[in-house]
């Protein structure tokens, strides 16, 4: 195995562009990061439950659960976390004040007070995940190896990440900020890092440019670039550059069907073939241009294949397998 | 299973029709499509106003978005007698507008300054939702406007329901029980107040001033002061603006791709739709894989590209050709399958499938290309 990449590291954060299969890298990775005995844990923020239908589980609680056993033996958990509930948590250990938070739930009003304050509920948000990394600090029994959090998509994620401008203008003193500066302590540190999703399309490709520029301008840790459903080129390099230039070998293409007994039929799909061939290699074409476009972001680039069969638990384990062969472990 | 043919041009062509919704789920090409069917309306002899809420730079270049005044702007270079205006949302724009135009000056500017009306009108989740229904309903009530019919995307938000449900959202939010408490005291409502309401009024306040800090709560007290007396509840306004696109002169369009988090999305809305009675125009199914069913099957041309292999050794391209060939189709199948589970739960819902575009649009001509693609459209 080569060396891992990033080494020190035990909070992955994963956006990415809407569609470009977030959640399912966010999972993937928990499972690779679990490999060989390890325990990681991916946490979802935003009440969808995509990670419960990734992994094929009833609707996650707030509560850690076990959802899968990775390869050699480790262990993925998995933990909706709701805004509200995390608040709760919060007038816990801050206030002792567990049974009026309840109350004030039944009120309605806790949903008033994240509503109220939107900084709130992302600090909330990340300061739960804070919490689960620091875990290990202490040497806690529940601690983990590595935490994955399917963070908010690309156009949010700055902004989300950066807890102490949110609350700059909530709190300038008191406890909701400490508690700020306690998740900006580990965000912005060595042992976070932000990666993100996309697809070679041009609109993704560009949202994460824009979004490495914006992670870097805030000083928030940029890890990878995973860029998913990634499809292998049909035709040799030779080929490609024919059918861009239109030069395929159309009267060698016509004696191979003819030779199939194709009859008829050839022309037309002497016709098409070529036609599809011009396609795949307009559209390899575009995808390189996008690739070097994500090359020089100077952050490691990894490759998802796409999997024409849908994405269930078992292409999971395929896209982790993938994920350890490009160092991450 | 074969559901009804969205004929587009019909839906554009109907001079009934002066409001056009694309909705669904993120990143399934929405601004695009609306984009496409404003210009496409538009070259078909309609006065057509687009209002785009993020668009991708290049497509807001094509349309001469480059000026951000919260207004239509003509876009140059319509064939025909038709008209074409677009505008981008500036929902923070939008909502000071609301103010201004409801408040006197003085008032207006109290409001404006308030704290926690920055924070309420640039990043409230729900403010984008609901400034966009009232930009809509402000363009559509424009006696003085020239556009004869609005086409509208929706915001990038992560289920296509919040577009019709954030803004009432937002409206009891603002209206709503707690609002009305922490007002109380600068207007006296809350004397009728029991003495256990007082209580828990206590208990609320006070842990909201721990978290939040006793400035925020004053600062939405004296926001919730200065627009109370300006104008009516904003759950009213909210109100007005869905009882609109319940008329039958409104069409919803609900964009999707073959997959099935998008697929799954656009049933939800679509059942959403004929619960609140809302006019749907039909599915537009994006990015379908385009290829030619008929000259043989994934199979068959599968099995041709590996006699190839055999024969004439690894290494031929029309092997790999047919192997590509096989790709498509198998990938079509799939695709053919999930968008019939959806015709299958809503078999009366007419659509289109529009194939996949070979790159992003740059420029009118694309638009223009995928209008004629939209109205091309095959059905399932």
């Amino acid at each position: 195995m080569n060396e891992t990449l990033w080494p020190g590291v035990d909070l992955h954060v994963v956006s990415g562009k809407g569609g470009t299969g977030k959640t399912t890298v966010a999972a993937a990775l928990a499972m690779a990061l679990a490999r060989d005995g390890r325990r990681t844990l991916v946490m979802e923020v935003e009440g969808r439950q995509g990670i419960a239908q990734l992994f094929d589980v009833p609707p996650l609680p707030y509560e850690e659960r076990k959802v899968a056993v990775a390869p050699g033996g480790g262990e993925v958990w998995a933990l909706a976390v709701d805004p509200e509930d995390a608040l709760l948590d919060y007038l816990e250990i801050f206030y002792n004040l567990r049974r009026a938070g309840s109350a004030l739930r039944r009120m309605g009003a806790i949903d008033f007070a994240t509503t109220i304050a939107p900084g709130l509920r992302d600090v909330l948000l990340t300061g739960k995940a804070c919490e689960v990394v620091r875990r290990s600090d202490k040497g806690a029994a529940d601690a983990y190896d590595a935490v994955v959090l399917d963070a908010p998509p690309t156009g949010r994620i700055t902004r989300f990440l950066n807890v102490n401008t949110e609350v700059s203008g909530l709190a300038r003193v008191g406890p909701i900020r400490n508690h700020a500066d306690l998740v900006m302590s580990v965000i912005a540190s060595p042992r976070t890092a932000v990666h993100l999703v996309t697809l070679l399309e041009e609109m993704p490709v560009q949202e994460t440019v824009d979004a490495v520029a914006e992670l870097r301008e805030a000083q928030l840790p940029v890890g990878g670039i995973f860029v998913n459903m990634t499809r292998t080129p049909m035709l040799t390099d030779e080929e490609l550059s024919q059918a861009l230039q239109g030069q395929l070998p159309v009267s060698q293409i016509n004696d191979a069907l003819a030779s199939l007994g194709f009859g008829d039929n050839v022309a037309t799909i002497v016709e098409t073939l070529t036609q599809e061939g011009v396609d795949h290699a307009q559209r390899v074409d575009l995808e390189r241009r996008e690739f070097t476009r994500l090359d020089s972001l100077q952050a490691p680039v990894l490759r998802l294949p796409f999997l024409s069969g849908g994405i269930d638990l078992s292409s999971l384990y395929e896209l982790a397998g993938e994920l350890t062969e490009q160092g991450v472990h | 299973m074969q559901s009804p043919h969205l004929h587009v041009d019909d839906l554009l062509d109907d001079d009934n029709v002066s409001i056009l919704v694309c909705t669904g789920a993120g990143g399934v090409g929405k601004t695009t499509t609306a984009a496409a069917l404003a210009f496409r309306a538009a070259e078909r002899g309609r006065h057509v106003c687009v209002l785009t809420i993020d668009p991708a730079r290049r497509l807001a270049q094509a349309m001469g978005l480059t000026e951000l005044d919260n207004s239509p702007r003509e876009v140059p270079g319509i064939d025909g007698d038709g008209s074409l205006y677009a505008m981008m949302l500036d929902m923070k724009r939008t909502f000071d507008e609301v103010v201004e135009a409801h408040a006197d000056p003085a008032r207006a500017e109290q409001i404006l300054a308030n704290p926690f009306y920055q924070a309420l009108s640039s990043s409230f989740a729900g403010t984008q939702e609901y400034m966009a229904m009232e930009k809509l309903s402000q363009l559509h009530s424009d006696a003085d406007a020239p556009w004869d019919l609005i086409i509208v995307d929706t915001p990038p938000s992560r289920s296509a329901l919040d577009f019709l449900d954030a803004p009432a959202r937002l409206g009891s939010f603002l209206d709503g029980r707690f609002i009305r408490i922490l007002t109380a005291p600068a207007r006296g409502a809350g004397r009728g107040l029991g003495r256990l309401a007082a209580a828990g009024f206590g208990l609320f306040t006070g842990i909201l001033s721990k978290i939040l800090g006793a400035q925020v709560l004053a600062d939405v007290g004296t926001f919730v002061a200065a627009i109370d007396t300006t104008f009516g509840g904003f759950r009213e306004r909210a109100d007005a603006t869905f009882a609109l696109l319940q008329q039958p002169s409104t069409a919803f369009l609900v964009v999707a791709t073959p997959e099935s988090d998008a697929l799954r999305e656009a049933s939800y809305f679509v059942e959403r739709l004929q619960q609140e009675k809302m006019p749907l125009g039909g599915l537009i199914v994006n990015r379908v894989q385009d290829v030619d069913q008929e000259l043989m099957t994934a199979d068959s041309a599968a099995a041709s590209a590996e006699k190839l292999e055999e024969t004439s050794g690894a290494g031929n391209l029309t092997g790999r050709l047919l192997e590509l060939h096989a790709g498509r189709l198998r990938i079509r199948e799939r695709q053919h399958h999930l968008t019939e589970r959806f015709t299958r739960a809503h078999p009366g819902v007419a659509t289109a499938q529009v194939p996949a575009l070979a790159q992003d649009v740059h420029d009118l001509a694309g638009l223009r290309e995928v209008g004629e693609l939209l109205a091309l459209a095959r059905e399932t």
